[in-house]
Protein backbone atom coordinates (compact mmCIF):
# COMPACT_ATOMS: atom_id res chain seq x y z
CA UNK A 1 0.00 0.00 0.00
CA UNK A 2 1.33 3.59 -0.97
CA UNK A 3 2.14 6.38 1.65
CA UNK A 4 -0.88 8.22 0.22
CA UNK A 5 -3.15 5.97 0.94
CA UNK A 6 -2.01 4.90 4.38
CA UNK A 7 -2.56 7.86 5.23
CA UNK A 8 -6.13 8.35 3.62
CA UNK A 9 -7.23 5.50 5.20
CA UNK A 10 -5.32 6.01 8.64
CA UNK A 11 -7.29 9.68 8.53
CA UNK A 12 -10.58 8.76 7.48
CA UNK A 13 -10.59 6.11 10.24
CA UNK A 14 -10.01 8.50 12.95
CA UNK A 15 -12.23 10.87 11.58
CA UNK A 16 -14.83 8.02 11.94
CA UNK A 17 -14.08 7.24 15.53
CA UNK A 18 -13.59 11.15 16.27
CA UNK A 19 -17.67 11.24 14.78
CA UNK A 20 -18.65 8.03 16.65
CA UNK A 21 -17.23 9.10 19.80
CA UNK A 22 -19.10 13.14 19.70
CA UNK A 23 -22.58 11.99 18.57
CA UNK A 24 -22.26 8.86 21.32
CA UNK A 25 -20.79 10.72 23.76
CA UNK A 26 -23.61 13.91 23.40
CA UNK A 27 -26.34 11.19 23.29
CA UNK A 28 -25.55 9.68 26.26
CA UNK A 29 -25.20 12.78 27.97
CA UNK A 30 -28.58 13.85 26.97
CA UNK A 31 -29.92 10.53 28.36
CA UNK A 32 -28.24 11.27 31.38
CA UNK A 33 -29.49 14.55 32.36
CA UNK A 34 -32.82 13.99 31.02
CA UNK A 35 -32.98 11.37 33.97
CA UNK A 36 -31.99 14.29 36.26
CA UNK A 37 -34.68 16.62 35.19
CA UNK A 38 -34.50 20.45 35.33
CA UNK A 39 -32.13 22.19 36.88
CA UNK A 40 -32.90 24.74 39.38
CA UNK A 41 -30.56 27.80 39.09
CA UNK A 42 -30.27 28.40 42.70
CA UNK A 43 -27.52 27.38 44.88
CA UNK A 44 -29.47 24.60 46.28
CA UNK A 45 -31.00 23.38 43.13
CA UNK A 46 -27.21 23.75 41.93
CA UNK A 47 -25.48 21.54 44.33
CA UNK A 48 -28.28 18.94 44.21
CA UNK A 49 -28.32 18.78 40.60
CA UNK A 50 -24.20 18.46 40.69
CA UNK A 51 -24.47 15.37 43.21
CA UNK A 52 -27.04 13.62 40.41
CA UNK A 53 -24.35 14.34 37.84
CA UNK A 54 -21.20 12.71 39.23
CA UNK A 55 -23.49 10.00 40.99
CA UNK A 56 -24.46 9.00 37.63
CA UNK A 57 -23.30 6.21 35.42
CA UNK A 58 -24.33 7.27 32.07
CA UNK A 59 -23.13 10.91 32.40
CA UNK A 60 -19.73 9.09 32.77
CA UNK A 61 -19.35 7.08 30.09
CA UNK A 62 -20.89 10.58 28.21
CA UNK A 63 -17.83 11.93 29.02
CA UNK A 64 -15.31 8.97 28.96
CA UNK A 65 -17.01 9.05 24.64
CA UNK A 66 -15.84 13.28 24.46
CA UNK A 67 -12.73 12.37 26.11
CA UNK A 68 -12.04 10.34 23.53
CA UNK A 69 -13.77 12.23 20.76
CA UNK A 70 -10.99 15.00 21.78
CA UNK A 71 -7.96 12.17 21.91
CA UNK A 72 -9.21 11.41 18.27
CA UNK A 73 -9.35 15.18 17.21
CA UNK A 74 -6.08 16.02 18.83
CA UNK A 75 -4.37 13.59 17.24
CA UNK A 76 -5.65 13.47 13.74
CA UNK A 77 -4.41 17.34 13.79
CA UNK A 78 -1.37 16.36 14.32
CA UNK A 79 -0.80 14.95 10.83
CA UNK A 80 -3.81 15.95 9.00
CA UNK A 81 -5.07 19.26 7.95
CA UNK A 82 -7.38 21.53 9.73
CA UNK A 83 -9.32 22.37 6.61
CA UNK A 84 -9.93 18.20 6.02
CA UNK A 85 -10.82 17.14 9.32
CA UNK A 86 -13.47 19.89 9.89
CA UNK A 87 -15.79 19.52 6.47
CA UNK A 88 -15.67 15.53 7.43
CA UNK A 89 -16.47 15.76 11.50
CA UNK A 90 -20.27 17.20 9.96
CA UNK A 91 -20.60 13.62 9.04
CA UNK A 92 -22.02 13.18 12.14
CA UNK A 93 -25.21 14.97 10.99
CA UNK A 94 -25.48 12.32 8.36
CA UNK A 95 -24.60 9.19 10.98
CA UNK A 96 -27.44 10.34 13.19
CA UNK A 97 -30.59 10.92 10.71
CA UNK A 98 -29.38 7.72 9.57
CA UNK A 99 -29.05 5.92 12.88
CA UNK A 100 -32.08 7.29 13.43
CA UNK A 101 -34.21 6.19 10.67
CA UNK A 102 -32.85 2.79 11.30
CA UNK A 103 -32.89 2.26 15.09
CA UNK A 104 -36.10 4.89 16.07
CA UNK A 105 -37.87 4.58 13.30
CA UNK A 106 -38.14 8.15 13.13
CA UNK A 107 -40.05 9.79 10.27
CA UNK A 108 -37.58 12.41 8.42
CA UNK A 109 -38.34 15.40 6.54
CA UNK A 110 -37.37 16.42 2.48
CA UNK A 111 -35.70 18.84 3.86
CA UNK A 112 -33.55 17.05 6.34
CA UNK A 113 -32.74 14.39 3.35
CA UNK A 114 -31.67 17.10 1.48
CA UNK A 115 -29.12 18.78 3.92
CA UNK A 116 -27.62 14.49 4.27
CA UNK A 117 -27.53 14.76 0.93
CA UNK A 118 -25.55 17.60 0.60
CA UNK A 119 -23.29 16.73 3.73
CA UNK A 120 -22.61 13.47 1.95
CA UNK A 121 -21.49 15.06 -1.20
CA UNK A 122 -19.44 17.57 0.54
CA UNK A 123 -17.58 15.71 2.54
CA UNK A 124 -17.08 13.31 -0.42
CA UNK A 125 -15.34 15.92 -2.53
CA UNK A 126 -13.11 17.28 0.57
CA UNK A 127 -12.64 13.27 1.06
CA UNK A 128 -11.01 13.11 -1.98
CA UNK A 129 -8.38 15.78 -1.75
CA UNK A 130 -5.30 15.08 0.00
CA UNK A 131 -5.43 15.00 3.43
CA UNK A 132 -1.88 16.62 3.91
CA UNK A 133 -0.87 19.39 2.23
CA UNK A 134 1.37 21.02 4.83
CA UNK A 135 4.81 19.68 5.98
CA UNK A 136 4.58 18.31 9.73
CA UNK A 137 7.31 17.95 12.39
CA UNK A 138 8.77 14.32 11.96
CA UNK A 139 7.44 11.54 14.07
CA UNK A 140 8.92 11.58 17.46
CA UNK A 141 10.13 8.78 19.30
CA UNK A 142 10.77 8.58 23.21
CA UNK A 143 11.25 11.83 24.60
CA UNK A 144 14.23 13.25 26.24
CA UNK B 1 -25.57 45.36 16.09
CA UNK B 2 -24.54 43.82 19.02
CA UNK B 3 -25.81 40.79 17.94
CA UNK B 4 -23.09 40.98 14.69
CA UNK B 5 -20.23 42.03 17.00
CA UNK B 6 -20.99 39.01 19.04
CA UNK B 7 -21.02 36.72 16.29
CA UNK B 8 -17.91 37.97 14.74
CA UNK B 9 -16.11 37.45 17.95
CA UNK B 10 -17.95 33.69 18.23
CA UNK B 11 -16.32 33.28 14.21
CA UNK B 12 -13.00 34.55 15.43
CA UNK B 13 -12.79 32.48 18.62
CA UNK B 14 -14.46 29.36 16.93
CA UNK B 15 -11.23 29.39 14.68
CA UNK B 16 -8.88 31.08 16.51
CA UNK B 17 -9.27 28.26 19.42
CA UNK B 18 -9.28 25.60 16.53
CA UNK B 19 -6.10 27.23 14.32
CA UNK B 20 -3.90 27.20 17.67
CA UNK B 21 -4.80 23.96 18.44
CA UNK B 22 -3.70 22.58 14.93
CA UNK B 23 -1.00 24.86 15.22
CA UNK B 24 0.18 22.97 18.56
CA UNK B 25 -0.91 19.58 17.39
CA UNK B 26 1.16 20.09 14.09
CA UNK B 27 4.32 21.49 16.30
CA UNK B 28 4.13 18.35 18.35
CA UNK B 29 4.38 15.68 15.72
CA UNK B 30 2.14 12.76 15.11
CA UNK B 31 2.48 9.44 17.16
CA UNK B 32 4.99 6.99 15.93
CA UNK B 33 2.14 4.33 15.65
CA UNK B 34 -1.42 4.46 17.15
CA UNK B 35 -0.70 2.04 19.47
CA UNK B 36 -2.24 3.44 23.43
CA UNK B 37 1.22 3.50 24.87
CA UNK B 38 2.62 5.83 21.51
CA UNK B 39 -0.89 7.83 21.71
CA UNK B 40 -0.46 8.59 25.34
CA UNK B 41 3.04 10.10 25.00
CA UNK B 42 1.97 12.07 21.89
CA UNK B 43 -0.92 13.06 24.56
CA UNK B 44 1.51 13.97 26.97
CA UNK B 45 3.74 16.17 24.57
CA UNK B 46 0.80 17.88 23.15
CA UNK B 47 -0.39 19.35 26.61
CA UNK B 48 3.10 20.36 26.96
CA UNK B 49 2.92 22.67 24.13
CA UNK B 50 1.93 26.59 24.74
CA UNK B 51 -0.71 26.26 21.35
CA UNK B 52 -2.63 23.76 22.87
CA UNK B 53 -3.28 26.10 25.81
CA UNK B 54 -4.19 28.91 23.66
CA UNK B 55 -7.23 26.93 22.40
CA UNK B 56 -8.25 25.36 24.67
CA UNK B 57 -9.76 28.91 26.37
CA UNK B 58 -10.24 29.86 23.07
CA UNK B 59 -12.83 27.37 22.60
CA UNK B 60 -14.42 27.36 25.78
CA UNK B 61 -15.33 30.82 25.02
CA UNK B 62 -16.94 30.26 21.94
CA UNK B 63 -18.68 27.85 23.33
CA UNK B 64 -20.38 30.51 26.03
CA UNK B 65 -20.63 33.03 23.14
CA UNK B 66 -22.67 30.66 21.65
CA UNK B 67 -24.93 29.95 24.39
CA UNK B 68 -25.16 33.86 24.54
CA UNK B 69 -26.13 34.04 20.78
CA UNK B 70 -28.74 31.84 21.34
CA UNK B 71 -29.92 33.39 24.77
CA UNK B 72 -30.21 36.71 22.27
CA UNK B 73 -31.48 35.30 18.84
CA UNK B 74 -33.72 32.28 17.36
CA UNK B 75 -32.07 29.36 16.90
CA UNK B 76 -33.41 29.58 13.38
CA UNK B 77 -30.81 32.47 12.94
CA UNK B 78 -27.89 31.21 15.04
CA UNK B 79 -27.65 27.73 13.60
CA UNK B 80 -26.85 29.11 9.89
CA UNK B 81 -24.77 31.95 11.58
CA UNK B 82 -22.31 29.59 13.36
CA UNK B 83 -22.37 27.13 10.29
CA UNK B 84 -20.31 30.03 9.04
CA UNK B 85 -17.68 28.89 11.29
CA UNK B 86 -16.58 26.42 8.32
CA UNK B 87 -16.09 28.91 6.12
CA UNK B 88 -14.06 30.99 8.06
CA UNK B 89 -11.93 27.89 9.49
CA UNK B 90 -11.22 26.97 6.23
CA UNK B 91 -10.25 30.85 5.41
CA UNK B 92 -8.27 30.34 8.10
CA UNK B 93 -6.61 27.06 7.42
CA UNK B 94 -5.80 29.08 3.76
CA UNK B 95 -3.96 32.05 4.70
CA UNK B 96 -2.97 31.11 8.50
CA UNK B 97 -2.06 27.19 8.56
CA UNK B 98 -1.00 27.72 4.62
CA UNK B 99 -2.88 24.31 4.15
CA UNK B 100 -4.20 24.02 0.23
CA UNK B 101 -7.24 24.55 -0.19
CA UNK B 102 -8.64 23.86 -3.73
CA UNK B 103 -11.81 24.27 -5.54
CA UNK B 104 -13.16 20.38 -4.62
CA UNK B 105 -12.63 21.20 -0.89
CA UNK B 106 -14.11 24.28 -0.90
CA UNK B 107 -17.05 23.06 -2.76
CA UNK B 108 -17.04 20.45 -0.30
CA UNK B 109 -17.16 22.81 2.64
CA UNK B 110 -19.60 25.19 1.15
CA UNK B 111 -22.30 21.83 0.85
CA UNK B 112 -21.41 20.78 4.36
CA UNK B 113 -22.28 24.23 5.52
CA UNK B 114 -25.32 24.31 3.64
CA UNK B 115 -26.65 20.40 4.81
CA UNK B 116 -25.60 21.40 8.50
CA UNK B 117 -27.51 24.40 8.30
CA UNK B 118 -30.93 22.27 6.83
CA UNK B 119 -30.32 19.30 8.99
CA UNK B 120 -30.41 21.45 11.95
CA UNK B 121 -33.25 23.63 11.11
CA UNK B 122 -35.35 20.53 11.08
CA UNK B 123 -34.94 19.74 14.70
CA UNK B 124 -36.45 23.19 15.81
CA UNK B 125 -39.75 22.85 17.32
CA UNK B 126 -42.57 24.10 15.23
CA UNK B 127 -44.16 26.50 17.27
Amino acid sequence: MGRESRLRIKTLVMVLAMVVCANVGDLLLKRGMSTIGAVQFTASGLGHAFRLTVANPIIWLGIFFLLGFMICYMTVLSWADYSYVMPAGAFGYALLTLLAVIFLHESVSPRRWVGVALICIGVMLVGQTKPRTTEVAAPQKAVA
Amino acid sequence: MATFLLLAFFLCTTTGGEIAMTYGMKATGEPERLRPKQVLRFLGRAVCNAWFWVGIPLMAISFYLLLILLSWQPISFVIPASALSNVVGTLGAKYILKEEVNAARWAGVILVCIGVTLVSLDNIPVR
